[in-house]
């Protein structure tokens, strides 16, 4: 078991022809992702990576000839958001957007689109999932990744690595790592993808990786100690950010008490949950606290 | 991006929300006769001359003066062109004010603030509005919440209706009739000009019973530039930290700190993660920067240029996760770009990912003068230690 993604699933990538799209469509074959086909505007009737998968000119092409059970989206970010939407509209059930920069005005158009929908977003601006020896969908280096029993979620692409590789050396080894992307408006919560990992009988425990801006951390906190049963670490970055400076991630700024690092530990503390004091500890406290 | 006081009254002002008028001046020649201009256009004698610097807290740091005689106009207005201003936003060095906003004065009988910006929990965006105006709203907030009011916009109708009326109501606004349709403007302004944040503080109600905008600070989405013409021309690069657009120039996203520990790191999350145990190890970090998912010897060549612009940086900590760039690689770019720079601080390698161990071996191998580490742990350690 796994969540949201298995060896099975199958894989439409967006934007299959551009330069980032076509390397990392042959990193997910590589891997041994489903990837089936590609769409590009204007390039249907192509094929594009190694194993020639066919490009169609729009998903609604592409579903007449294959059964999609998820997309990548590496198109620029001025017409990602249309990419989504446009996903969403063929009621793709799981669409990943890894294109960084779209515009929040843009993003809000596909929150209300989600709403009435029943796709899961996962981004935009992360890493994607990977679920360890199955399939990746992204950019997740996919060698890091050993079978296991953690689940990982986190709002950074190279401090989920950072987890990954760390729960891996400890010896517990990971079912799925999601990325849920930086930006203000994502598609998924922490709440949300927690809501799978404990659904998951494989998923024995779960590290949480947030950083400063909004109050997820702090919603997730608070739904962690009324329904989550699993062991849970988590990580704050950001705990030197200044106030007010947008810190790389659009979502990564503090404009109020409540959106600091010392905030959000404070609560996820209130809360009963493990919360590692440095981002080199993560492995150790979760093993420490799944051996208890 | 944030843009002047005048450049937001201007975009309110599209959008026929009424404003304030004036006109700026960036010479000292023009400010007689600016002057005049607005006592005569606007039938204002008093006239009220105003700093534009994007930080906040000019009031109270000397750069907005109300004038109630041309002689004390022209003085404040020649004191305040040119002047560093010292804010609590400034830092001590202050702002150079390079163009003053001269305007008509008003009868003022209520200041109100109002803000629009996304409520991110709520997933809506949110008006913001207070009986208590043109004060620090942040004061308010903390000593009298309650004096606050939000009004959420619907997001699944996105009607405005009942946000508007909210504020009408919490502002006690209902004998105006024009009020709903300035409101309904000024969220129009908002969302079309891709605003992530736009503040009116005060808000006024003047004696002749008009609603004015007498202040505007506006925050744009960076990422929504490409389909604003008109604002991406009001970027104004002298408002910028010099180090933090040489950076933008290279592509890559650095903040610089008072710390003497320099930091390069792949990835946003990271990198904070990287100050952040430097300074649980006892030293300051000197910089955020993050070089980006493709780390090779340009960027780190780059990245070394940037953090050592920074006089007070004593030692560099370089944590690169190699996940698609393999760490080999940027242990050579590493090496480059020492060798081609001339470094005369200490540098502390951690690389972790794919080939890591290859990378670690080139770099304890090489001629130059390395500092190479495991774990972060192990690197910013030693970093700090280099320093203290």
């Amino acid at each position: 078991m796994s969540i949201l993604l298995n060896e099975k699933t199958s894989i439409l990538v967006q934007g299959i022809t551009g330069s980032e799209g076509l390397f990392h469509s042959q990193q997910m074959l590589d891997y041994g992702s489903n990837v089936v086909c590609g769409v590009t505007p204007g390039k249907g009737g192509e094929t594009a990576t190694e194993n020639n998968l066919p490009v169609f000119n729009s998903i609604e092409e592409a579903q007449k000839e294959f059964l999609i059970d998820a997309t990548v989206i590496f198109v620029p970010p001025r017409f990602a958001a249309n990419a989504i939407l446009e996903a969403i509209n063929q009621n793709i059930g799981l669409i990943v957007c890894i294109s960084e920069g779209i515009p929040v005005r843009d993003m809000k158009k596909v929150k209300s689109a989600l709403n009435n929908s029943s796709s899961i977003l996962i981004g935009p601006n992360c890493p994607g999932l990977i679920t360890a020896e199955e399939s990746k969908i992204g950019i997740t280096p996919g060698f890091i990744c050993k079978k296991g029993s953690i689940g990982i979620l986190s709002r950074s692409g190279t401090l989920t690595y950072e987890a990954i590789d760390q729960i891996v050396n400890v010896g517990l080894g990971m079912t799925t790592a999601v990325g849920i992307g930086g930006d203000p408006i994502i598609g998924s919560s922490m709440i949300d993808i927690l809501k799978h990992f404990a659904n998951d009988d494989e998923t024995k425990g779960v590290v949480m990786i947030g950083e400063i801006g909004g109050s997820m951390e702090n919603e997730a906190a608070e739904w962690i100690k009324d329904n989550f049963n699993k062991p849970v670490v988590s990580f704050i970055a950001g705990q030197t950010a200044p106030k007010g400076k947008r810190m790389g991630h659009a979502g990564a700024i503090i404009s109020e008490g409540s959106e600091t690092a010392d905030a959000k530990i404070k609560i996820l503390k209130k809360c009963g949950i493990s919360v590692s004091k440095t981002v080199s500890e993560i492995g150790e406290t979760m093993l420490n606290l799944i051996e208890e | 991006m944030k843009i002047h006081e005048f450049q937001a009254k201007e975009l309110l002002s599209d959008y026929n929300v009424p404003i304030q008028r004036g006109y700026v001046v960036y010479s000292s020649n023009e400010i007689e006769k600016t002057i005049e201009r607005v006592q005569n256009e606007f039938n204002s004698d008093a006239v009220v001359i105003k700093a534009q610097i994007h930080a906040g807290g000019r009031g109270k740091g000397g750069g907005v003066k109300f004038c109630t005689s041309t002689e004390s106009a022209i003085d404040s207005a020649n004191k305040i062109l040119g002047m560093s201003l010292i804010t609590h936003q400034t830092g001590l060095e202050g702002k150079l004010v390079n163009q003053i906003l001269i305007t008509e004065a008003l009868n003022i009988e209520k200041e109100f603030y109002f803000a629009l910006m996304f409520d991110r929990s709520k997933n809506a965006d949110v008006f913001i509005v207070s009986k208590e105006g043109g004060v620090d709203i942040e004061e308010v907030a903390e000593k009298t919440p309650d004096k606050i009011i939000k009004a959420w916009v619907n997001n699944e109708t996105h009607s405005l209706d009942d946000a508007v009326n909210t504020v009408i109501e919490a502002l006690s606004l209902n004998s105006f009739k024009n009020a709903f349709e300035i409101f309904t403007n000024i969220y129009n302004c908002y969302s079309n000009s891709d605003c992530n944040l736009l503040e009116i503080n005060p808000l006024v109600i003047t004696e002749e019973q008009k609603i004015i905008a007498l202040d505007a600070k506006v925050d744009i989405d960076s990422n929504a530039l490409f389909r604003q013409e008109k604002i991406s021309k009001f970027h104004d690069t002298s408002e910028e930290d010099p180090l933090e657009l040489k950076a933008s120039e290279y592509g890559l996203n650095y903040i610089k700190l008072d710390g003497n520990v320099g930091c390069m790191v792949n990835g946003a999350g990271l990198a904070m993660a990287t100050m952040d145990i430097v300074k649980h190890h006892g030293g300051e970090p000197a910089n955020f920067l993050d070089v980006g998912g493709a780390a090779n010897v340009d960027t780190i060549k780059n990245g070394f240029k940037i953090i050592l612009t920074d006089p007070n940086v004593k030692s560099v900590l370089i944590n690169i996760f190699g996940g698609i760039v393999r760490c080999d690689r940027v242990a050579n770019g590493v090496i480059q770009a020492v060798k081609e720079l001339n470094l005369n601080v200490a540098v502390v390698v951690r690389l972790q990912g794919t080939n890591a161990k290859i990378a670690k071996k080139i770099l304890d191998e090489s001629d130059i003068e390395l500092i190479s580490a495991e774990t972060i742990d192990e690197a910013a350690k030693k970093a700090v230690g280099l320093v203290s």
